[in-house]
């Protein structure tokens, strides 16, 4: 049995909008073993946003326990969740969120940068992660040089390079036209079976089809959750480059 | 630690760089301001640096140690009246502090006026013809270039030689050697003993080099027609008995011109101070002014950093929340925008420099100056202070933002 990676117990999020409050979040509780590789799917206004931001300790829950790795991160302040954030956990966005006018090469060494790793070894992360999403002649590129796809892989490759526990995609091929974001799945489902764990946030059924397990949300409360046997194995795998 | 530092800080100046080469037009403008108020730093440091050089050096001719007696005090003051039916100071009022004073070192008695000086078809108008005796040299600190000065005996015996400042010197004689030579001081002659070493002139304005030297004794009988009216120049046995001497000064001519023991004075013992103190009242005013104007052109400059930085944090928000998310901590993010600012600033500065440069060289024609070093670092400081007081504002709304925000901004 793999240790839980991520372990949500009643976690609550409200907001004041204005007079009113929202909640957000009606108590989650969720664990998510390491290697596993889950969906989290709901339509807007779902609370799955929140719920994302909250386990990449981008937010802090109004109540509730989160361990993530069994460290207590529910009460932590600005910077130490920003330490969290850059050891634990690696974001993938829906729009890539790339520095433009840095090369692919800058752009995935940023967290290594944030977390101290010196030039030489931070120079050599960053071109591993860099090979590992088949990107190896194109170091030096700039973002708008490259198709959407690329972007995604150099974003994916920046979330790789602290080698965290959990990858976080959000809607990670919403940018995408269909056959690169098949692609782009494909490269996920590698990623999985090399041994990390994936947490995939979408509301595409086709997309969340890849993971083994479904988190459905509704309302601030987890509606389904699924595991499942039978996945979508995409045929893409061989694009990505030895 | 450190190295996370120094990573940090590459990061921060790469972003930076990046961040103003990709502005220019935007970055230039801003820093207008900047550069204006560099230009008035620099300019203001070099003339006031200038016009101290100027002054320092046109003083030392007055002399720290010299005390003049005179009729007038300087600077005006007083009743006018009073000053103005003030007895004559007379050459025997020289000649009681000559015999009496023990702290003095030398005692010279000086009458002028203006005269044409010729030398065959050579004529240089307006000279002004000193009426002094043989301790005149010691008394004023002035060096003999060519020949020597008037001895004791030709000075008392009002033998008719003279001694040429520089100028005039080489006005009569550009290629022959004055000594020995006889010119015309106004309609008398004179024969030539010695020249003296350039001396400059008193803040620009008169040259200490224009000058004739011939005995007073001599002077009177030709220039004037009375006895009187002269001026006494009295150099201190030291620099630290001045004002020892000032008072013996006074005793001596208060009995010599026999002042009744409740009068006031009725002459002025006038001294360098005067002008050091006048000097620096208007150096202060002239500091008081540029530090003004140039305080305002850096504020106003600032005033745009900082706008200019707001539109660069909010343009970058969505760059803030990603470099959140990944990791770095609110400092990374200050820190960021800070040395971006600092940077805008400091080529703010730096340009101003190159162009106040030019300018400090025209100032220099007027005022003996070169734009010090030290002018030009504290330029750079103060750019650099600037861009970090009015960054810090929009680096620490940057700094403060909520990731999740941030990601969210479109």
């Amino acid at each position: 049995m793999a240790s839980a990676v991520i372990h949500l117990r009643d976690i609550t999020k409200m907001y004041q909008m204005g007079m009113e409050e929202v909640h957000a979040l009606r108590g989650i509780t969720l664990d998510i073993l390491r290697n596993e590789y889950v969906a989290i799917m709901g339509p807007s206004g779902s609370g799955k946003s929140t719920l994302m931001n909250i386990i990449g300790c981008l937010d802090t829950p109004t109540s509730g326990l989160y361990e993530l790795n069994n460290t207590n991160v529910s009460e932590m302040n600005d910077n130490q969740l920003a330490r969290i954030r850059n050891k634990e956990i690696g974001f993938v966005f829906q729009t890539f969120n790339l520095l433009a006018r840095s090369d692919v090469l800058h752009n995935v060494e940023l967290p290594l940068i944030y977390g101290g790793i010196g030039s030489h070894d931070r120079r050599k992360q960053a071109m591993e992660a860099i090979e590992q999403v088949g990107l190896g002649d194109r170091y030096h590129h700039k973002p708008n040089e490259l198709s959407g796809g690329q972007r995604q892989r150099v974003a994916i490759a920046r979330a790789l390079v602290t080698r965290p526990s959990i990858l976080l995609a959000d809607e990670p091929t919403g940018n995408l036209d269909s056959k690169t974001g098949e692609e782009i799945m494909g490269l996920f489902d590698i990623l999985h079976q090399q041994g990390n764990t994936i947490i995939l946030v979408t509301h595409e059924e086709d997309i969340a089809a890849h993971a083994y397990r479904r988190v459905r949300i509704k309302d601030g409360h987890i509606e389904r959750d699924e595991s499942v046997t039978e996945r979508k194995i995409t045929t893409h795998s061989s694009l990505v480059s030895a | 630690m450190m190295r996370v530092y120094v990573d940090d800080l590459k990061e921060g100046l790469m972003i930076a760089l990046g961040a103003i080469r990709a502005n220019k037009m935007r970055s230039a403008l801003t820093t207008l301001g900047i550069v204006i108020g560099i230009v008035s730093v620099a300019l203001m440091g070099t003339a006031i640096e200038g016009l101290d050089r100027a002054f320092n050096k046109s003083i030392a001719v007055i002399g720290a140690d010299v005390l003049y007696v005179q009729k007038w005090p300087w600077g005006g003051g007083g009743n006018w009246w009073e000053i103005r039916n003030r007895k004559d100071l007379l050459i025997q009022h020289a000649k009681a502090i000559e015999e009496d004073a023990t702290t003095v070192a030398s005692v010279s008695p000086i009458m002028g006026t203006r005269r044409s000086v010729k030398y065959s078809d050579k004529v240089v108008e307006m000279v002004t013809v000193l009426g002094t005796n043989s301790a005149f040299l010691e008394t004023t600190n002035a060096n003999i270039a060519m020949g020597r000065f008037m001895t004791s005996m030709e000075a008392e015996g009002g033998r008719p030689v003279c001694v040429l400042g520089s100028e005039v010197a080489e006005a009569l004689f550009p290629v022959q050697h004055p000594i020995g030579k006889t010119i015309k001081v106004g309609n008398y002659p004179y024969r030539i003993v010695g020249v003296l070493e350039k001396q400059g002139s008193f803040l620009g304005l008169e040259s200490f080099d224009n000058r004739v030297y011939v005995p007073i004794a001599r002077f009177f009988s030709e220039f004037m027609s009375r006895r009187g009216g002269i001026q006494i120049w009295v150099k201190a046995g030291s620099l630290e008995s001045v004002d020892e001497t000032k008072e013996e000064l006074r005793g001596i001519l208060r009995r010599a011109r026999q002042v009744s023991p409740r009068a006031e004075d009725d002459f002025a013992i006038n001294q360098q101070d005067f002008f050091i103190q006048t000097f620096n009242q208007i150096g202060g005013i002239i500091a008081a002014v540029g530090l003004f104007i140039t305080g305002l052109a850096l504020f106003v400059g600032g005033i745009g950093i900082m706008n200019i930085m707001f539109v660069s944090v909010t343009e970058r928000t969505k760059e803030i929340g990603l470099r959140k998310a990944i990791g770095a901590p609110n400092r990374s993010i200050l820190m960021q925008f800070l040395l971006e600012s600092a940077v805008i600033c400091l080529l703010g500065g730096i340009v101003g420099i190159i162009i106040a440069f030019p300018l400090s060289l025209i100032i220099d024609q007027v005022l003996p100056t070169a734009m010090p070093v030290s002018i030009v670092i504290i330029s750079l400081l103060i750019s650099v202070f600037v861009g970090l007081v009015s960054g810090f504002l929009p680096a620490y709304r940057a700094s403060r933002m909520d990731p999740v925000d941030a990601l969210r901004y479109e």
